[in-house]
């Protein structure tokens, strides 16, 4: 505690790096207390009424696309569509899977965002806000599923993402795509309880999933869980991001940077005084003490 | 301390503050340089370009797309521009706290640099910014987000300004002939030097941390942890090359204003400068080597992105070296001139690799800057030129301070308590 007071008086740049792992240490308790998704990639036909719905409730328009080639091509989620059911040719057939915003229990984004305007809520969901955001991209650089999106030709640009309708939720309601599925591919509710049907699916039905969670560690956790009859490297999941949260790859940096800001002043000025006269010494340690005070 | 007794103004030989500004602010020099026919245009060029940018977006004059959020005006303005701008960090802990008084000459001069660089990056950094009026947010108060590096950074940059400006402000006191202010200036160098030097060395090696959470999108050959590390080593010798090479620019340029001591000194400020940078890139070489090994990196380099990295580390860090190690014992100002160069090129590859080129190397479709952004990426830079080159024509930089100001530095330096002298 004391420390921390200590470390605080350094300043708005000491404190940094205080409250960065101090934040995501309190946010790791309440995690499994969060909402999120459960996805059965098994179950989705592939219909896209979830894309419909997902424009309709948040204003966007309603997805264009060519019925003919739909299923040859991937598309990536963008600053008009949130979210996106894309086919893919897998070693189990043509397999559907809807991808979206993760909604990272430790998300890169919002520790990435300098204003704040990404944030992680309580409910789950990882919001953006308008009032915050400078438009600096750096969410972008950081989110390792490249969600983050950005409206380059308008000269009043958002960054535009899937917010697990969390207007929506703060009403009591689930999202809006999770509601409208016909085939109940997914379903909303508490991460752990997500996570523990899920690990029940894959348990009672052996040969029907591989044996995998997609989203239960990682990138440190999210909030959508995914399980599929197929690896998800054939669904054009990412396997390589690893189980540490994104976050922490920062965390040795910034807990560098109080003890900088206090060791180097002083060996500077220790340095300083090695190097020259005596009597010139004082007056100028006299000097810097008065201006740093 | 002794408050001095003189108040001082304008000098009265330069009659109204009025006047003598109308003066100061007309052309001086001639109007038809080859610099001037280039630079012109292009910031005219440069001017209609932000036009479109701030109606019609970024997307309007920038390749900038959903899979590469950031392009040339970070990775080479702001990302290896501040690289660039160490050197006025290094010199000064080389003259203020080493006390290496053969370095003294140029002093002026690297802070200014360094100044008016990181003012002009800025500047490029917000005409990146999407938007940049709420650019205030992270600095009023009202919404800190605490854990971003890019936080961090960006006040660093603010309070970095400000420290190189109070380094810098003495200069400004000798040009208005402002004798008091600028006694009380000139006291507070020695505190904004050790206080620039920290942010320094946390900013450098803030701008690799940046980069820390694209981890995956990265290649192998260029991520690593000690990012930031590398960032702030390479930073010292990017500074050094810099005043280098810039140095051997001004050195012709404003020949006529050179104090006959930066003309005695030229030479032997360039050596010593060489063999210090020779020596930082050893200690460079030696860390990528380690993290070389560290990171198993063997297993990439039979592979183009490996003959591209040995490009980089061998071509532009290891020759260079080698020649400013040769150079700077031979005293052979070519060779440490064709050193800087090489190693600046090998500072912008390092951070445009690690920006832009090497960044989701695995994309089947690449951004490469448009035409529009390197012109404006060279708007930005002649515009700090033009500045550059008012300052120095005007304020004592490379020129001498007037006597009144090393008398009093003079006094100042050897009985730093003595009431009033100079007047
Ligand atoms: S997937 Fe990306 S945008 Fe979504 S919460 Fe995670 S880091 Fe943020
Ligand atoms: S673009 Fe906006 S939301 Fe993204 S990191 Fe920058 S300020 Fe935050």
């Amino acid at each position: 505690m004391e420390r921390r007071e200590f470390l605080k008086l350094v300043g708005a740049l000491g404190a940094t790096a205080v409250a960065g792992p101090e934040r995501a240490e309190a946010s790791a308790t309440e995690l499994e207390d969060s909402y999120g998704v459960l996805l059965d990639v098994s179950q989705c036909d592939g219909c896209r009424t979830c894309e419909l719905a997902c424009a309709e409730t948040n204003g966007l328009p309603e997805p264009e696309y060519d019925e003919d080639t739909l299923d040859e091509i991937v598309r990536p989620t963008s600053e008009t569509q949130w979210s996106v059911v894309n086919c893919f040719d897998t070693s189990a057939g043509d397999v559907y899977v809807k991808k979206q915003c993760m909604h990272c229990s430790t998300p890169a984004c919002a520790s990435a965002c300098l204003t704040k305007a990404l944030l992680k809520t309580e409910e789950g969901p990882v919001i953006w806000r308008e009032d915050k955001c400078m438009g600096c991209r750096f969410c972008m650089l950081s989110c390792p599923f490249d969600v983050p999106k950005f409206e380059y030709d308008s000269a009043n640009p958002r960054i535009q993402k899937c917010r697990m309708c969390w207007e929506r939720q703060i009403e009591g309601e689930m999202p809006a795509c999770v509601e409208e599925c016909p085939s109940d591919a997914m379903v909303f509710g508490k991460r752990s309880e997500l996570l523990e049907i899920a690990r029940e699916r894959i348990h009672q039905n052996p040969g029907d999933y591989v044996s995998h969670i997609y989203g239960e560690h990682e990138a440190g956790g999210t909030g959508w869980l995914y399980i599929s009859p197929v690896p998800f490297e054939e669904l054009g999941f990412r396997t390589d991001l690893g189980e540490k949260a994104y976050p922490e790859y920062v965390r040795p940096f910034l807990t560098t940077v109080p003890v900088v800001l206090i060791m180097w002043p002083a060996f500077l000025l220790a340095l300083r005084q090695a190097t020259g006269p005596v009597a010139e010494e004082t007056v100028d340690a006299d000097h810097t003490q008065q201006m740093e005070v | 301390m002794g408050a001095p007794a003189s108040i001082s103004r304008i000098s009265p030989e330069r009659g109204s503050v009025l006047s003598f500004l109308r003066q100061e602010l007309r052309p001086k020099g001639k109007l038809l340089t080859t610099f001037n026919m280039i630079s012109i245009p292009i910031m005219a060029a440069t001017a209609v370009i932000l036009f479109f940018r701030f109606s019609q977006g970024l997307g309007s004059v920038t390749n900038l797309n959903q899979e590469f959020p950031w392009g040339l005006w970070v990775g080479f303005d702001v990302i290896t521009g501040v690289a660039f701008a160490g050197g006025a960090y290094v010199l000064t802990f080389m003259v203020y706290i080493l006390r290496m008084e053969q370095y003294r000459p140029i002093i002026r001069a690297t802070i200014l640099n360094g100044f008016l660089a990181y003012i002009f990056y800025s500047i490029a950094l917000l005409l990146d910014l999407g938007r940049p009026w709420n650019v205030i947010n992270p600095i009023i108060g009202n919404s800190f987000g605490l854990s971003s590096v890019l936080f961090l950074v960006a006040w660093h940059f603010l309070l970095y300004i400000t420290a190189e400006a109070i380094e810098f402000s003495p200069a400004i006191a000798e040009w208005l002939g402002l004798k008091r202010i600028h006694r009380v200036l000139t006291g507070l160098t020695i505190a904004t030097v050790i206080f620039g030097i920290t942010l320094s060395t946390l900013h450098q090696s803030g701008l690799g941390a940046l980069f820390m959470m694209a981890k995956p999108k990265i290649h192998p050959l260029w991520y690593s942890e000690f990012i930031p590390l590398l960032f702030f080593v390479s930073s010292i010798f990017a500074g050094i090359s810099m005043v280098l090479f810039e140095g051997g620019i001004s050195h012709r340029v404003f020949h006529d204003r050179l104090t006959p001591e930066i003309k005695q000194s030229h030479d032997r400020i360039m050596t010593g400068l060489a063999r210090i940078a020779g020596g930082v890139m050893f200690v460079y070489l030696f860390l990528s080597a380690l993290n070389f090994l560290h990171g198993r990196l063997w297993q990439h380099i039979v592979s183009g992105w490996g003959l591209w990295y040995l490009a980089e580390v061998i071509g532009l860090v290891a020759m260079p070296m080698v020649l400013f190690v040769v150079g700077s014992a031979k005293n052979h100002k070519g060779m440490i001139r064709t050193a800087a160069v090489l190693s600046l090129l090998g500072i912008a590859l390092n951070r445009l690799n690690i920006s832009i080129i090497a960044f989701k190397w695995y994309a089947p479709v690449h951004y490469i800057p448009n035409v529009m952004e390197v012109v404006v990426t060279a708007g930005v830079i002649c515009a700090e030129i033009w500045v550059f080159r008012w300052i120095v024509l005007r304020m004592p930089v490379l020129s001498a301070s007037p006597a009144w100001a090393r008398r009093q530095a003079d006094v100042e330096r050897e009985r730093p308590n003595v009431k009033e002298v100079a007047a």
